[in-house]
């Protein structure tokens, strides 16, 4: 074996360590966070109760969540989600407080409205071939004024209970429900990702429209559907949302928006590196919630959540351009 | 003349350029002199070496050690910097002019000014009067504050040149050189007039040209000497006014022995497999064209004349404004064509620019090979990623891509090898029209035989194979048959032993004739 066979070797076999390690690389990260935090306040930060209350209060973000990485992959924005996740949850007690209407009525209906507006985000976006970050950014401040409107920009309580039990107070293993039907739908949309075709589609979309267009992909219909599916997600947030409170309020759900896209993009550098996927998003989610919980036990002030998010949100898209742009030039 | 007194009387000389890319001569010995208020015509083929002159000019290649050269007599040393050439008073207009459709003809014009110079205050009521006083100089009528995108196409060529000047005159002295890069394609005759208007005010006003192009007539209506370089070499050095065309075509084309050994056999076709009708869009009139099962047809021409334009209308990438076509029995409108449907109905096409249109440079071979065939992996509900795997890996071992990893990024392959994957996931589908846009664009020597390997195979099953190409030689190793367009129409077709990379070439270059004289 010649020298420079050995030191290509030497170089592939470090390469490899490299990617193995960026895949968990944020698995190990939260671990360290945990760790950090529990040798701090290992009393209450540590409690079994702290955790499933993360576990579950957070599944409406981790819903978000994988809502936008869905359109991300196809290379587009949803900046409506949160206003999504707001109007649909005004619409259940709208529906149910107000109106009477039974529970499963106001539900679905909310999921319908999710719908109308991934609908109507589809329609701008692709008959008038505007930018998605300004049709969404526009329609999450105009589906606002709506929610205000319906409400009278009041917070409604009082929703039927069963909602809530389905929700946050049945426990499966000490955890709320929530929680898993977060994994449900983060486990759909791994399977779609990486054993359909249409997850093949989507990610050829993102990467060079061109490319699928000509590859006989029919790019307009498979963005109209990420944007329908990302508002069936934040529909399904909404009812999360209110499930987890037992209440719907006007303007809280948007505070949402920012944590969903920095979990987007720092899910992006773990798992499947340079790729938008539903496990690295989950994981991410609740690293960031378990970095704010464990603050806050420190009793540091409220602010340092923005800090913490908008800092993360700008550093995870830094990290992912340099895993992507690696991966442009070398392998 | 001696090479002494040359130099004295030059705006600009080169000698001894050469330039090797890799293994590959692109240049050798090139001397090139243009004369103080000269206007010097560049002649070539395509891969004459044309372009890498220019772009050493340009500073964008360095020359072979040995290379000299002098502007207004002073030796400057190569390669030339961007600021050194600025101020050297050289000036480019390239074929894409470099403006900006949605801004104004203003701001276009001082784009470049400013982007040198930093100004805290412009006074645009004083630029644009002295913006309208230039074109009045040069008896332009174009209004400052109009946006580009308004403009005709030979306004806009204008602009681009008299914006060139400018940058000659904020240099002051030096060459005073203006490089028009290939400025005429797609401008029809009277627009021509125009544009060479502007070239004689502007060597009026003292400065050098030195005008590339592929059209004969408008270098010898324009030019007082021309420089015709073939292969890398400089074939001919000529006065205008003593040249004739057939003798410039001949320097042009060169009367080497053809060396396409590798041309297919005869062979006998099947029956007509794809009809093109009354195809009209883009670049291209009334086009029709019938391929048998098991043809080759290339398509040509010079910059403009519409050739390329065909293959992109048939797969539905452009519009086409009308045109019918059929494949066996199914017929289709060319006007409403989609690829989806295209790819549908049997027809896969190769696009000529492979990283925009051909692969995703970041996704994996696996990926970039597999996406068209997806379904044929959907056992169940699972696509099964280890036989997507196995298939890019038999596909990469019938076409020797290298490395032998389908896991890689697509992107770190050579152009070659990224040409072979392209090939493997278009042929899987045992395509019934098969359209090629430079199908060996960027690919090196050995895969390019590979590539043509591959192609002659596609026809041997019975394909029907549209090759559209600018480069002569491989249209002769390659095509049964080849057209020749003008101005949009066909005006040449050569078949069987009359193909050969020098008719080709010549019929190109006689190609606008014909077209003037059928009155196109």
């Amino acid at each position: 074996m010649t020298m420079s066979d050995m030191t290509a070797q030497r170089h592939e076999r470090r390469q490899l360590w490299v990617d193995r390690s960026e895949r968990i690389g944020l698995i190990v990260a939260w671990l360290v966070v945990i760790a950090a935090f529990g040798i701090a306040r290992p009393g209450p930060f540590l409690s079994w109760a702290n955790f499933s209350t993360i576990f579950g209060s957070q599944a409406v973000l981790v819903v978000l969540t994988l809502g936008l990485i869905i359109p991300l992959t196809s290379g587009d924005f949803d900046l409506s989600i949160a206003g999504n996740l707001t109007l649909s949850a005004m619409t259940i007690a709208v529906l149910n407080v107000y109106l009477k209407l039974p529970i499963s009525f106001a539900i679905l209906a909310a999921l319908g409205v999710g719908c109308l507006i991934g609908a109507i985000n589809a329609v701008v976006v692709l008959f008038f071939r505007i930018n998605s970050l300004i049709v969404t950014l526009g329609m999450g401040t105009f589906i606002h004024g709506v929610t205000l409107w319906i409400s009278n920009s009041n917070t409604i309580s009082g929703v039927d209970f069963a909602l809530p039990t389905a929700v946050i107070v049945t426990r499966l293993f000490g955890i709320p429900l929530a929680f898993y039907y977060a994994l449900l739908v983060a486990a759909l949309i791994w399977y779609v990702f990486t054993f359909t075709s249409a997850g093949q589609q989507l990610l050829f979309v993102g990467r060079g429209r061109e490319v699928a267009r000509l590859s006989g992909i029919r790019v307009d219909r498979v963005r109209a559907a990420t944007f329908l599916v990302s508002g069936l997600l934040g529909g399904l947030a909404g009812v999360l949302y209110t499930g987890t409170t037992g209440s719907a309020d006007p303007s809280s759900g948007l505070s949402y928006l920012l944590p969903a896209f920095a979990a987007a993009f720092l899910g992006a550098t773990s798992i499947t590196p340079g790729r938008f996927n539903p496990i690295g998003s989950v994981i991410a989610v609740y690293f960031l919630v378990t970095g704010i919980s464990g603050l806050s036990i420190l009793g540091i002030s409220t602010f340092v959540q923005d800090l913490f998010y908008g800092g993360a949100l700008v550093v995870a898209v830094a990290l992912s351009q340099i895993v992507r742009g690696r991966q442009e030039r070398t392998s | 003349m001696a090479p002494g007194d040359a130099v004295g009387a030059s705006a600009l000389r080169l000698e001894n350029v050469s330039k090797h890319f890799g293994g590959a001569r692109a240049l050798s010995g090139v001397t090139l002199d243009v004369g103080h208020g000269e206007v010097h015509g560049l002649l070539g083929q395509n891969g004459s070496g044309k372009s890498t002159l220019i772009k050493i000019l340009a500073g964008f290649h360095e020359p072979d050690p040995g290379a000299r050269l002098w502007i207004g007599g002073v030796p400057m040393s190569l390669p030339l910097a961007p600021a050194d050439i600025r101020k050297a008073g050289i000036a480019f207009v390239h074929q894409h002019l470099g403006l900006v459709p949605s801004l104004t003809v203003l701001e276009n014009l001082l784009a470049g000014e400013y982007a040198v110079a930093m100004r805290w205050f412009i006074n645009w009521r004083a630029e644009a009067r002295k913006a309208r006083e230039l074109f009045r100089r040069f008896g332009l009528s174009l209004d400052p504050l109009v946006a580009v995108e308004r403009l005709s196409s030979v306004e806009r060529a204008l602009l681009a040149i008299v914006r060139a000047f400018m940058q000659l005159e904020a240099a002051g002295a030096g060459a005073r050189l203006l490089v028009l890069d290939e400025p005429t394609p797609f401008l029809p005759a009277e627009d021509v007039g125009r544009l060479f208007h502007l070239v004689r005010g502007i060597v009026a006003e003292g400065a050098s040209v030195i005008f590339v192009s592929h059209d004969i007539d408008e270098v010898i209506e324009i030019t007082d000497r021309i420089t015709v370089l073939r292969d890398g070499r400089l074939a001919g050095s000529l006065v205008t006014a003593e040249a004739d065309k057939a003798e410039i075509v001949t320097k042009i084309v060169g009367r080497a022995v053809d060396l396409e050994s590798l041309r297919p056999p005869v062979r006998a076709f099947g029956p007509d497999r794809a009809v093109i009708a009354d195809l009209a869009g883009r670049g291209v009139k009334d086009f029709y064209l019938r391929v048998r099962a098991g043809e080759v047809v290339g398509l040509t021409g010079l910059i403009g004349s519409g050739y390329d334009d065909v293959v992109t209308m048939i797969f539905g990438t452009e519009t086409a404004d009308r045109g019918y076509l059929a494949i066996d029995r199914d017929e289709f409108d060319l006007a409403t064509f989609a690829p989806h449907e295209a790819i549908k109905a049997g027809i896969v096409f190769i696009p000529g620019d492979r990283l925009n249109q051909g692969v995703v440079a970041t996704l994996t071979v696996t990926e970039n090979v597999n996406l068209p065939v997806l379904d044929r992996f959907n056992g169940g509900f699972f696509l099964s990623r280890s036989a997507l795997r196995r298939r890019a890996e038999a596909l990469n071992e019938a076409l020797d891509v290298r490395p032998r990893n389908p896991d890689c990024p697509i992107g770190s392959l050579s152009g070659g090898n990224q040409q072979k994957v392209v090939l493997s996931k278009w042929f899987q589908m045992a395509p019934k029209l098969v359209l090629l846009e430079e199908p060996t664009q960027g690919v090196d020597v050995g895969a390019r035989e590979q590539v043509f390997a591959e192609i002659h195979k596609m026809a041997v099953t019975g394909a029907a194979i549209v090759c559209a190409s600018s480069d002569h030689e491989q249209l002769a190793a390659i095509c049964d048959r080849v057209l020749v367009l003008a101005k949009g129409r066909v005006v040449a077709s050569l078949e069987g032993a009359a193909i050969s990379k020098a008719a080709i070439a010549e019929s190109c270059y006689l190609s606008l004739d014909v077209a003037e004289g059928v009155g196109l």
